[in-house]
């Protein structure tokens, strides 16, 4: 082993073994890497919610102080930065790495380190992202941080540096993941798993890696902009100096829609998975659900100018990204009804898994309609930077891409834990956010089209808003009690669980056909597929009227027995994804403090790199 | 430089090496990354409040010649290409130095550029033309630094023997970055230096 460490050889002996911590720091193996995302983005997501509820106590009632003025700009700026890129983007992440190597049929990812090196980035971003917070200030322009408020002259805390820089390690991360995802889905199915046969959640992670290698170049090349106006004194979005803060815009929302898409698409795929196996009937429509996550993609690409209509952009252009817009209301509708029609006539079994993913389509759908009612440019003109606009994201992004989320951690924690989340508690939970959801972001419809503007710090008592506020507020603390539930239900189930079993939900797919939690190697035997929902067929067969039947046990395939396992090759534990990661990240943050500390991490990531690129996936053994 | 597939000889569902897909891939993602910085430039072109602007400044016949320099460079890195797949790992060498070396002269050429132009008073924070330009061809020129990086890397571990013809994937991934770097500078020669409209947008 000694010789094939390479320029680290004999310094720094590689990891072998998956004990204790250090098993966890230098794992490859995405399983792990997936329970690392789930934890750390469940975590973000709660501090998210923290700054959620400071805001609403804020807004409680009317001429409030509970926070600063100032703080209140940071709470709502990075209250959405906190969700959107440390908690709703990373949590799809989760069970990108925890489901798809199951769902495709295979044993690892194609690029194991980089995976880990992803997940690492993430949480050293993170923790740039939020750094403000106690150097000063953290960001407080929005979060998309509009030219010329993120300039040094209207903008003097580091608070936007860690915009900048946060989001510019994060994006490392996202694209690094979506790279790994691409190949792993296209190149890494098992056998007789064509693209046609791939379950919708592995092809809406497909689309999603799509978007997310093309938005997030462009995004980068935003944020350096900022960065150079900031710290070299250029002039890209400076009009004194010919600059143009429209560009800014531009660039930001040719990113921002794409990743609305990326938001929603993950969680359009949990609840396409969750659906049939609840109501024991295939996905009503396949093809044309595949077929509408693509068209979304490309369509996503063809609307960033929506959130642009109060600019002055133009009558044509408004108009345009007018019918654009209107017209991605057609794929993500069929969808809708594919998802209604799988239930209809289904045997429906409501676990919590399926109430999350019902609610998901319930609340989605008002959140679509709400979207549409502003995709007309002249309606948005009253209702742009309004309440409305509040209402209408949460409904997608709380009501859709956090349910559909939740939805996935009930139907996939069996399977990473081995024991199930309690029922009772899990009805409980989705009954409370559910209801409170509604409770925080319906009313705020009313209060937008009253006329009440978004990030607001308060507003005088004779406005009439006072009521539906107040409201909202007590909403708002409700769903935190339904998340209490949640983290209760999850402290419970880690060690009283009820043991889940191999397959609890009697499901469709491949990663039910092994044991829970997976062993390392996942598949003994890698499956032949031989349709869609593989699983199903091993275990029920259909007779001349239609009618499933269950095969004898003995009848059933199984991939959890084969081949002898000690001759599975899988990849070794690596301390250089953190490495990098840390070296990536003491970069970026000495820009905002001192270049010395900047020159340390380049060199700590080039000496990881070089580990890296002479260290083999996999250790040769004496005994090959 | 090793990797699963290579490492295991797996079949691929595409038979295509998951590292050249990655690259593939990579690449396409790259393009993204130029265009939003040449998209910047048109956007800005003929915006700046200030002189020097861009036909005061340029030195046609002399970014050609640096251009002729890095597509050169493509040609020496396909006969190191060809050199490993036929287990020649002296030829390896030559042709890697050389597409190095031309790497080099081509980015010497670029910091002297720099120099005149910042000498005439295009800096990067002077006008727009300036913090477009430096900018673009900046980024640009780090690519070409990283791929300069790379093929000596590589001439490193040919030295000490770990680079076997049966791993001569890891020159064809680092020709595929060094031709897309090329082409990358063809769409910005002519964009910026050639095409003279004031304002193309």
């Amino acid at each position: 082993m000694a010789a094939t460490t390479g320029v680290l050889g004999g310094f720094l002996a590689r990891p072998m073994g998956y004990a204790g911590v250090w098993g966890w720091v230098t794992t490859v193996d995405a399983k792990r890497v997936g329970v690392l995302y789930l934890v750390t983005s469940v975590t973000f997501f709660l501090w998210g919610g923290v700054q959620a509820l400071a805001i609403r106590s804020q807004l409680a009632q009317s001429e409030l102080a509970v926070v600063s003025p100032g703080l209140y700009n940071q709470l709502f700026t990075m209250h959405a930065l906190t969700m959107i890129f440390l908690a709703i983007m990373p949590m799809s992440a989760a069970f990108f790495n925890f489901v798809i190597p199951l769902q495709i049929g295979a044993r690892d990812v194609a690029f194991p380190r980089l995976n880990a090196l992803s997940y690492w980035i993430y949480l050293f971003g993170g923790l740039i992202l939020s750094a403000g917070y106690l150097a000063g200030g953290a960001a407080d322009a929005g979060w998309f941080a509009y030219a010329p408020l993120t300039e040094k002259a209207y903008s003097a805390t580091k608070g936007m540096d860690f915009y900048v820089l946060g989001l510019l390690v994060l994006g490392i991360s996202s694209m690094a993941a979506a790279f790994n995802f691409i190949v792993t889905i296209l190149n890494m199915r098992a056998p007789g798993m064509t693209l046609m046969r791939m379950p919708v959640f592995v092809w809406m992670t497909l689309i999603t890696s799509f978007l997310l290698v093309t938005a997030f170049p462009v995004i980068t090349v935003a944020l350096i902009q900022l960065l150079f106006d900031r710290y070299l004194g250029a002039g890209f979005f400076i009009s004194s100096r010919g600059g143009d803060p429209l560009m800014w815009q531009h660039l930001f929302w040719v990113f921002g829609h794409p990743e609305v898409y990326i938001l929603i698409l993950p969680a359009m795929g949990v609840v396409s998975e969750v659906l049939p196996t609840f109501s024991r009937k295939p996905l009503f429509g396949y093809p044309v659900v595949v077929f509408s996550g693509i068209v979304i993609g490309f369509m996503g690409w063809s609307v960033w100018s929506h959130h642009m209509f109060t600019v002055g952009l133009g009558a044509v252009a408004n108009a345009v990204f007018t019918i654009s817009t209107m017209l991605i209301a057609v794929p993500t509708g069929v969808k809708v009804f594919n998802w209604m029609a799988t239930m209809w006539g289904g045997n429906i079994s409501l676990k919590t898994p399926m109430l999350f993913a019902i609610g998901f389509i319930a609340l989605f759908v008002i959140g679509g309609l709400s979207g549409v009612s502003h995709a007309v440019s002249p309606s948005d003109f009253q209702q742009q930077d309004t309440y409305y606009i509040v209402a209408h994201l949460h409904y997608v992004l709380f009501g859709g891409s956090i349910f559909g989320l939740f939805a996935g951690i009930y139907y996939w924690f069996p399977k990473m834990r081995g024991r199930l989340l309690g029922e009772g508690l899990g009805k409980l939970h989705f009954w409370l956010m559910f209801i409170g959801m509604n409770i925080t972001f319906g009313p705020q419809h009313w209060l937008g089209l009253d006329g009440m503007p978004r990030r607001i710090y308060t507003y005088p008592a004779n406005m009439g808003w006072d009521f539906w506020n107040l409201v909202s507020t007590l909403g708002a603390f409700m769903i935190g009690v339904s998340i209490l539930v949640f983290l209760y239900n999850i402290y419970r189930s880690f060690s009283h669980g009820e043991p889940a079993g191999s397959d609890p939900w009697d499901a469709r797919t491949l990663e039910w056909s092994i044991s829970s939690p997976p062993p390392l190697y996942n598949f003994a035997r890698i499956p032949t597929v031989h349709g869609r929902d593989p699983f199903w067929d091993q275990k029920y067969a259909t007779d001349e009227s239609g009618r499933a039947h269950r095969l004898p046990a003995g009848a059933q395939g199984h991939n959890g027995h084969g081949e002898n396992v000690q001759n599975i090759h899988i990849p070794d534990p690596s301390y250089f994804p953190i490495f990098v990661a840390l070296g990536l990240a003491l970069a970026a943050l000495g820009i905002a403090f001192h270049l010395a500390i900047s020159a340390v991490g380049v060199a700590l990531f080039l000496i990881a790199i070089y580990g890296w690129a002479f260290e083999p996936t996999v250790e040769p053994r004496a005994h090959h | 430089m090793h990797a699963a597939a290579t490492a295991e000889h797996d079949a691929t569902t595409l038979g295509l090496d998951h590292r050249k897909l990655l690259m593939w891939t990579f690449l396409g993602s790259e393009c993204l990354f130029f265009g939003s910085l040449i998209t910047t430039y048109l956007v800005y072109k003929g915006r700046s409040l200030v002189g020097p602007y861009p036909h005061e400044v340029f030195d046609i016949p002399y970014t050609s010649v640096s251009a002729f320099v890095l597509l050169m460079s493509s040609l020496t890195m396909v006969l190191a290409l060809a050199a490993i797949q036929r287990g020649d790992q002296r030829g390896l060498r030559i042709w890697l130095l050389a597409t190095a070396l031309l790497g080099a002269i081509f980015l010497g050429g670029q910091v002297y550029e720099f120099t005149v132009f910042v000498s005439e008073g295009v800096t990067l924070r002077h006008n727009l033309f300036g913090t477009t330009f430096f900018t673009l061809t900046g980024f640009h020129g780090a690519h070409v630094a990283v791929g300069v990086f790379m093929l000596l890397t590589l001439v490193g571990a040919s030295w000490a023997g770990k680079l076997k013809p049966e791993q001569s994937l890891n020159v064809e991934l680092v020709g595929l970055y060094w031709h897309f770097v090329d082409v990358v500078w063809i769409v910005i020669f002519t964009v910026v230096y050639l095409v003279e409209a004031p304002n193309i947008v």
